[in-house]
């Protein structure tokens, strides 16, 4: 079974396992397993349908857990307001995702679990899906969730969110009574519960947002009524976040925090020493090897780099694919076989990230672990490139290309060019590396297809539907939309073999067709996959039931307490 | 009176010139704030980054968008931010006051600690205390702030815990006003210090050589034959003319003060409009980095008024009515 793929042990990147284990009372996790398993079931038995069970609310009431105190997370990333639903980034998803709930929450195993939705139903068509609403929801004003704000948040997600594919075969959602909305589709959609689960759909309250202005510049989206469980308190733009415990959310007894603050700070040193001095809790998305390595030694401190499974951040090097020489995939795959990866990840990352080899990152059931590897081998690189026709000159030189990269982190980005400037003179590629003094110019050159070779960073986003497509599909070459198709790469049969993927219900049909496609895209090469961006969080040990599902921070901090308060 | 109204009507001038030179420069940097904001959300369609635009007005030509931010600016409107889709003056009046108190906090430390040393090393000009002024003076001015700020937090946040690292209170503060005070306070101290140790070295040496100057002359000899006590002769007799040319100094130093301050601020996330302006750069908010701008050169007119206030108030030979 396609899904079933054991992805959970196969995770060897975690480098500090000081995460607890879950603590819940028994009833729940009896709960739990049984949810877990109806759902295997019906997966294995019905693609089609599955439906689980929720935890009865009531019985979440945890007698080892001591609730209470605040916790400070500290991020260099500023929000521009607080509603997922028109903004997608990790800057909003953080705070978004305390305050506003989804329906579904995804595990660690990349299994859809009850949120704000008790049980879901996918019909034996793919072509509806009744969602069922846990009893008693309310939003922060005390009105109560019905299947009509479930109705205008899908609508309102799919008619502005960025990432249009999320819920673009949306035709409808029905209300038959308060608890129920069934979502209809124009086509089969598998990506559907990822993207009822983490930021990616905020249940946000109808008599708040449909007055009628605009979504996007509403003014509630700096002060937002949510329905998750924190509400805000205070937000200060570019400063701080602060949230408070929701007394009156869905799930009896939780959250189990008080307060949640999130300080914005803009030197990340900073944020380590803060870290260090117990000025803050909690520090996600730490990507430069050396504070990772510094804070895992650190007294008190634990470091995983659980939890961003979900985003799946890819740091690769793309190729103008329009562009001479860069429009021979031998030239392209020559390039591949000079860089080596493990240099990379071991050397110049000093081990913190790990490799990634295709355009779905290895940790997602979808991934095809047979795609080449392009092993470092300068001599096919040489002969790729003689085949080519690209003679080397009286130094050595066959061509000369600039390589760009995204500004502002230094380590995945800035570096990798740089090395790349030493290593492809091996087999007579000359490298200019050219710098951009921010993220706008960056973008502007990239996305005006005005360069050769550039690094970046590019995030799946859970289903490739929404994250992976984007980058490959021939309908988005688009000119001045940066993270579009901007390597201009058209391949019929890659368009194809995405359509069907996108409407393909069946797990291991669907597996099928991205493994094809991965073959494809790694042989062609419009982009070469080196590393997973090497997210981590660091935070006080002291805290319990710090968020493992694919989603980390990017998901509810409901279950978050401290064992033993500072 | 006449004099007040000359400068202010200059200052006004002087503001009109800013705003304009801004605008245009600000525009000839590369990068589409509407790329900005569509990168932030991951990418956009053409389509969402042509609404962008509509919205902020970025479709019209250069001159036009230039006369619509004038003609707002007179009525006190200074737009809204592109990124926050906030007022801009909101933004900038909360980072407003953290801006003042820093920049306040570290002229006062500044020049009471110069002045002090100044006159110390005045007292005895070959002395060692002289000397030491000398080098800490020329320390505290060479050293790039960014590293004096980290230097001071490696010390005295990381290898002594006995300040905090970052921001202007406590993350987790919760608490009456007094205890706010003393957070912000306590905050406060790494900053300012870092700040102010710059402009410490001038006031120090320009005290010093006001001092020697006054010292030698005929009123502080005759103060001094007189019998009066010589902490009196120093500090009120000779202090109080040596005062002037730093008083100068100190108003001419408040621009500096301010470009100074958006360094201490990235350095210690201190939430002043300093960072507001950087941050803002990169986001290519334009009406922000504008109104911060205005602000920024508004507060060193005003500084530049003040200092010419209090000089004549310290030297009344100086006509204020600007006809003598």
């Amino acid at each position: 079974m396609a899904y079933k793929t054991n992805f959970s042990e196969g995770c060897p990147f975690v480098t500090v396992s000081q995460a607890k284990q879950k603590q819940t009372p028994g009833t729940v996790i009896e709960m739990g397993n049984i949810a877990m398993k109806f759902s295997r079931r019906l997966l294995l038995n019905s693609a089609l349908a599955a439906t689980i069970l929720a935890a009865a609310p009531a019985l979440s009431h945890a007698q080892d857990i001591e609730p209470g105190g605040s916790v400070v997370v500290v991020s260099t990333q500023a929000p521009r307001h607080l509603n997922p639903a028109v903004q997608s980034g990790i800057a909003t998803a953080v705070p978004g995702t305390q305050i506003f709930a989804s329906l579904l929450k995804y595990d660690e195993n990349w299994q859809p679990q009850p949120y704000l939705a008790e049980s879901w139903d996918v019909a034996e068509d793919g072509l509806s899906v009744t969602i069922t609403l846990v009893e008693g929801a309310t939003f922060h004003d005390g009105e109560p969730i019905t299947s009509e704000d479930v109705r205008f948040s899908i609508m309102t997600v799919r008619d502005n969110h960025p990432f249009q594919t999320m819920f673009e075969p949306v035709s409808d959602v029905e209300t038959p009574d308060e608890r129920t909305a069934v979502i209809k589709l124009s086509k089969p959609h598998p990506a559907l519960l990822l993207a009822m689960s983490g930021a990616l759909l905020p249940i946000i309250p109808e008599h708040v947002y449909g007055d009628g202005q605009d979504v996007q510049v509403h003014p509630a989206n700096s002060a937002p009524v949510g329905s998750g469980p924190f509400r805000l308190v205070e937000f200060d733009p570019g400063r701080q976040i602060t949230l408070e415990r929701y007394e009156d959310f869905f799930i009896e007894g939780r959250p189990y925090l008080d307060r949640i603050v999130i300080r914005i700070v803009s030197d990340p040193s900073s944020m380590v020493l803060a870290l260090e001095a117990g000025e803050a809790d909690i520090l996600p998305f730490l990507t430069a090897s050396q504070d990772i390595r510094r804070l895992e030694s650190g007294e008190g401190l634990a470091v995983t780099n659980r939890g961003y499974e979900g985003i799946g951040a890819i740091n690769w090097l793309a190729f103008n694919t329009n562009k001479a020489p860069l429009d021979d995939i031998r030239v392209r795959q020559a390039i591949a076989y000079a860089i080596d990866r493990d240099f990379i990840v071991n050397a110049l990352h000093r081990g913190v990230s790990a490799p990634q080899r295709g355009p779905i990152v290895e940790s997602n059931p979808l991934f095809n672990e047979n795609v080449e590897a392009y092993d470092l081998d300068l001599e096919k690189a040489t002969a790729l490139l003689d085949e080519a026709g690209h003679a080397p000159d009286a130094n050595g030189t066959r061509f000369t290309l600039t390589v760009d990269y995204l500004p502002g982190t230094g380590e995945q980005q800035q570096n990798i060019a740089e090395y790349l400037r030493s290593q492809l003179p091996k087999i007579g590629i000359a490298v200019e590396v050219r710098a951009s003094p921010d993220f706008p110019t960056w973008s502007q050159r990239i996305s005006s297809f005005d360069f050769d070779l550039t690094m970046d960073m590019v995030f799946n986003w859970g289903d490739p539907v929404i994250g992976v497509h984007r980058t490959y599909l021939s309908s988005n070459i688009r000119e001045g939309v940066i993270w579009s198709n901007t390597q201009q790469y058209s391949n019929d049969r890659v368009d194809e073999l995405l359509e069907e993927a996108a409407v393909e219900n069946d797990p291991e049909r669907r597996k099928a067709l991205y493994d094809e496609f991965q073959t494809i895209v790694t042989d062609e090469l419009p982009v070469y996959n080196i590393n997973l961006i090497p997210y981590h969080t660091a935070y006080d040990e002291r805290l319990g039931n710090m968020p493992e599902g694919i989603w980390g921070l990017m998901q509810s901090m409901d279950e978050v307490y401290w064992i033993e308060q500072p | 009176m006449v004099y007040l109204l000359r400068r202010l009507a200059f200052g006004v001038l002087l503001l009109a010139g800013v705003v304009i030179l801004n605008f245009l420069l600000i525009r000839l940097a590369p990068g589409d704030p509407a790329a900005v904001i569509a990168g932030e959300m991951g990418g956009a369609s053409q389509e969402v980054l042509a609404s962008i635009r509509e919205r902020y007005g970025l479709d019209k030509p250069l001159l036009v968008q230039l006369g619509i931010y004038l003609s707002n600016v007179v009525r006190g409107d200074l737009g809204e931010s592109y990124f926050f889709n906030r007022p801009v003056i909101d933004l900038i009046l909360s980072r407003l006051g953290p801006t003042i108190l820093l920049v306040m906090a570290a002229q006062l430390l500044a020049i009471v600690l110069g002045v002090f040393m100044g006159v110390l090393a005045s007292l005895k000009p070959q002395g060692f205390l002289s000397g030491f002024v000398a080098v800490i003076s020329t320390v505290g001015y060479a050293a790039p702030v960014f590293w004096t700020g980290m230097m001071l937090t490696i010390l005295f946040a990381s290898i002594f815990p006995i300040l905090p690292v970052e921001g202007m209170s406590s993350a987790r503060f919760r608490g009456g006003t007094f205890d706010y005070i003393l957070n912000v306070a306590r905050h406060l101290i790494l900053p300012a210090t870092t700040l102010g140790i710059i402009f410490l070295a001038q006031y120090a040496r320009l005290a010093r050589a006001a001092m020697i100057d006054v010292l030698g002359a005929d009123y502080v000899r005759t103060a001094r034959a007189k019998g009066v006590p010589e902490s009196r002769v120093v500090f009120k007799h000779a202090l109080r003319n040596a005062v002037l040319p730093i008083l100068t100094v100190a108003g001419l130093q408040f621009g500096n003060l301010i470009s100074g301050a958006l360094l201490v601020e990235t350095v210690f996330n201190w939430p002043g409009m300093g960072r507001l302006a950087f941050d803002s750069i990169l986001r290519r908010d334009y009406p922000v980095l504008l109104g911060v701008l205005f602000f920024s050169a508004m507060m060193v007119v005003l500084a530049n008024i003040l200092t010419d206030l209090s000089y004549r108030l310290a030297d009344p030979r100086i006509n204020t009515e600007g006809r003598s």
